[in-house]
């Protein structure tokens, strides 16, 4: 066998330079975080590792979602507002029966099962539609999903009426925002469950799958994959509809964590979630992306905006800092697609 | 003073792997038509685009009114008075007449006596001018994209003419024109000489050679082989010089011996009127049908439209009797066809995926567990497989295969479609970009298939390669099947003379 090479901590080393060089950003942020950590207190807390976690869980879940439109060399403008749309409407679904504030008043008390099923239902359709305006009609995915953001936005605002929506089922909100470990120390809050669950789930679309591997390949070259058999319009609407699934589990989950809703919640996750995929390694040239990558992004934006509000930066300039990181990550990746040409 | 305009000399010019030409010449005098004439792939457009400033020759001389001069680009080129019209147009449609004959030097003016803006309405003015010149009648703010392709080509002429050039380049300017578009074109053409302006016509439409020009110039494999009055040629004489040279043994024994007639075509006919037409043809088991013709005779639009990847307006397909309903490629596939294509960064290599994942890609079907995980030990035997049986050259199953070679590429690809155990075979120009040894080995790939059984159908532009490899060739020109030529009695001559059978 070829792999008798013997694991030296020179090769180790090699491997941990070759890997930093590839992604600078990663290992900037990472130095960052140490350092802040030694220098304010409270940043290394069990408390601090719980909320990145749920935080980190839930922006993952729509990254995986957003994933299969980047690598397909699409994009899914529409992801925030289907979060938001979904916790509106888990919201509204799973209000208390006797709750005075009640938005729909003649809808009976659910299940928050049967709740997550219309809400993952309805998050497929918009998904479907999404796809099929995108591989049947064409319409650059670009523009596709900024018109069906609008769109969704809209209807979210007109069945809300503006009015955020509280009075949640106390079994949904501690069932989902529940951890496993003590109060004060360490715990594991149940979000990593879920995002590991999915993660698991999407590495397993993403290698073993045929539906998989069309989609690296349509991201590769879509004309050569259509040419190799590939049905490219089936798989794209399939790879608009697992997003709109995601997005539709996660809006279910980020009602639940802020134990209320809004029409304007999520507000901006989309280009978190491109962002996070981006710094992962996810490359906007098609093709290319692996979910563990996805993970290490989602996770250092995360951690970025952490460290940011512990350093006690006006939230204001969060987003002049992150809009700066996901340029600059992206100008990198671009800059290795250059290099090798 | 020089009696010739402009003269090359001594021009190379060589690409990875390829001398795409060898000290090549060519003289041009004011006021005359210089026909450039060669096969496909003899250097005309590549020694165009060095006169052009398109590329750098690595050697030779240009000479303007006998003063050495160096070209640098386009743009310099169009300075010092030589224009060219392309083979394959490249307008702006969403932009008016006048607003693509000026492109990049609109007339200009100052608004208010400081603001520089467009002047349109010199534009247009000089554009009408320029139409009445080139005997059109066209509104000069029609769309470019509203007019033919003939038309379009006009306005190109136009175009080249407003830079008021002494040597126009028209590289096969009659492609996809009409006869009378031709006859119209032929009085521009006059009209320019009359001027003194120096012409070079590159085509392979021997009538329209003998008609218009003055000389001929003859090229093969980027050598200059001579030039000729063109009253004292005829087409036999062109054709013999153009394709005059030996074959090399550059193939090996084919051992397949063709079988019943398994595939056939009938009255299959495009929805794009210019296209292939009324195309019938069969295919016996175990036959390596050849398929010739020049530039634009519509093979790989034909073989596109059988596979799925172009749409047809009639006809029918048929393997061993059954009718098949393509519509996509997918159809293609299910039913044992598979098409190897022409451009193979375009539509046939996965760049940045695997080898892995490029030889799989069609047939991962076949390789699942539990009818849902790819199990990825198949998978690895497969390129194994095909790395030991075709001398595939890479480091890993896991290299992208944008880093293999041409022909290694190639040989992923061809791996690909045996992996699905296909009837059909189209390969469409299988050597294309490929070196010489490589090309051998695809040779013996391709005979080993045909000795297997597997009936294919195998476009190229080689003259050599398409005698030395078919037992049978169809010919095709401008659309239609032309003929077909037996594989023993075919010669580069009467197969080019089909080629060029122009209605």
């Amino acid at each position: 066998m070829e792999n008798t090479k013997k694991i030296t901590p020179q090769l180790w080393a090699k491997k941990a330079l070759s890997a930093a060089k590839s992604n600078p950003i990663v290992v900037l942020l990472a130095i960052v975080s140490i350092i802040v950590g030694f220098f304010v207190e409270n940043f290394f807390s069990w408390g601090n590792l719980g909320n990145l976690i749920s935080n980190t869980a839930i922006r993952f879940i729509i990254a995986l979602g957003v994933s299969g439109c980047l690598i397909t060399k699409g994009t899914d403008l529409s992801a925030g507002r289907q979060v938001g749309l979904a916790a509106c409407l888990a919201g509204a679904l799973v209000q208390r029966g006797d709750y005075t504030g009640r938005l729909w008043k003649g809808v009976p008390e659910m299940s928050m099962w049967l709740v997550l099923l219309i809400v993952v239902a309805v998050g497929i359709c918009i998904g479907l539609i999404n796809g099929i305006i995108i591989a049947k009609l064409k319409v650059p995915p670009f523009i596709a999903t900024l018109g069906t953001q609008t769109i969704i936005y809209g209807i979210c605002l007109v069945f809300t009426d503006a009015q955020p929506i509280g009075g949640f089922q106390k079994k949904y909100i501690s069932l989902i925002t529940g951890r496993i470990g003590s109060t004060k120390g360490f715990y594991i809050p149940y979000f990593f469950f879920i995002a590991l669950f999915f993660g698991v789930i999407f590495w397993f679309i993403y290698n073993k799958t045929c539906h998989g591997k069309y989609m690296y390949a349509i991201g590769g070259n879509e004309v050569a994959a259509e040419v190799s058999g590939v049905n490219t319009t089936a798989t794209l609407i399939r790879i608009y509809a697992t997003a709109g699934f995601m997005y539709a589990v996660a809006g279910y989950l980020l009602a639940a964590k802020s134990g209320g809703s809004s029409a304007s919640m999520g507000m901006g996750y989309e280009l978190e979630a491109i962002a996070g995929c981006t710094i992962g390694g996810v490359s906007t040239t098609g093709g290319i992306g692996t979910v563990s990558g996805i993970l290490v992004g989602v996770l250092v934006f995360e951690l970025l905006k952490i460290v940011l509000q512990f350093l006690g930066v006006n939230p204001y300039y969060n987003y002049v800092v992150q809009g700066v990181v996901i340029v600059v990550a992206v100008a990198l990746d671009i800059r290795k697609y250059i290099a090798k040409k | 003073m020089s009696e010739y305009l402009l003269e090359m000399h001594d021009v190379s010019k060589s690409f990875p792997g390829v001398k795409a030409l060898d000290h090549a010449q060519l003289c041009l005098r004011p006021g005359k038509v210089h026909a450039l004439m060669g096969e496909n792939g003899a250097g005309k457009s590549t020694l165009m685009k060095c006169m052009f400033g398109i590329y750098k020759m690595d050697e030779g001389e240009i000479l303007i009114d006998g003063q050495k001069s160096v070209i640098t680009d386009p743009m310099d080129a169009l300075k010092k008075g030589i224009a060219m019209v392309h083979q394959e147009l490249q307008p702006i449609p969403a932009r008016t007449i006048g607003e693509n004959i000026f492109l990049g030097r609109y007339p200009m003016k100052k608004a208010l006596g400081f603001i520089p803006m467009v002047d349109h309405a010199k534009m247009y003015e000089d554009t009408a001018k320029l139409l009445k010149k080139v005997r059109m009648d066209f509104d000069p703010k029609a769309k470019v994209g509203s007019l033919s392709v003939s038309q379009m080509q006009s306005v190109e002429i136009a175009k080249a003419v407003s830079a008021n050039c002494r040597v126009l380049i028209l590289d096969e300017p009659t492609s996809s024109l009409t006869q009378n578009e031709v006859d119209a074109l032929f009085r521009i053409i006059e009209d320019l000489k009359a001027e003194g302006v120096a012409i070079v016509y590159i085509s392979h439409k021997m009538d329209e050679i003998l008609r218009i020009s003055d000389e001929v110039t003859i090229m093969r494999d980027g050598h200059y082989i001579g030039t000729w009055e063109a009253k004292e040629l005829t087409t036999d004489m062109i054709i013999t010089k153009m394709v005059g040279r030996e074959l090399k043994n550059l193939y090996p024994i084919r051992e397949n011996v063709p079988g019943d007639v398994v595939f056939k075509v009938e009255d299959f006919t495009s929805i794009n009127p210019k296209s292939f037409r009324h195309v019938n043809f069969e295919l016996r088991k175990g036959e390596i049908l050849g398929v010739g013709g020049l530039v634009g005779a519509q093979r790989t639009e034909l073989m596109e439209g059988l596979f799925g990847t172009r749409s047809h307006s009639a006809g029918k397909i048929y393997y061993q009797g059954k009718e098949l309903k393509i519509n996509r490629p997918k159809d293609a596939i299910d039913q044992g066809i598979a098409m190897l294509t022409e451009d193979r960064r375009g539509s046939g290599i996965l760049g940045v995926l695997s080898i892995a994942d490029n030889i799989s890609i069609s047939s991962l079907k076949k390789y699942l567990d539990w009818n849902i995980c790819i199990n990825s030990k198949k998978v690895e035997n497969l390129v194994q497989e095909n790395v030991k049986k075709m001398a595939i050259k890479t480091p890993s199953s896991k290299t992208q295969i944008k880093s293999l070679s041409g022909g290694n590429q190639q040989k992923v690809l061809v791996g690909r479609w045996l992996a699905n155990n296909p009837d059909v075979l189209i390969l469409d120009e299988p050597t294309r970009g490929i070196d010489v040894g490589a090309k051998y080995e695809i040779y013996c790939i391709i005979a080993d298939l045909a000795k297997q059984g597997k009936s294919i159908i195998m476009i190229s532009s080689e003259m050599g390669e398409l005698i030395g490899m078919s037992d049978r060739i169809m010919v095709m020109c401008d659309g239609r099947v032309t003929g077909f030529v037996e594989g023993k009695d075919a010669t580069q001559e009467n197969i080019m003379a089909l080629a060029t059978q122009f209605e």
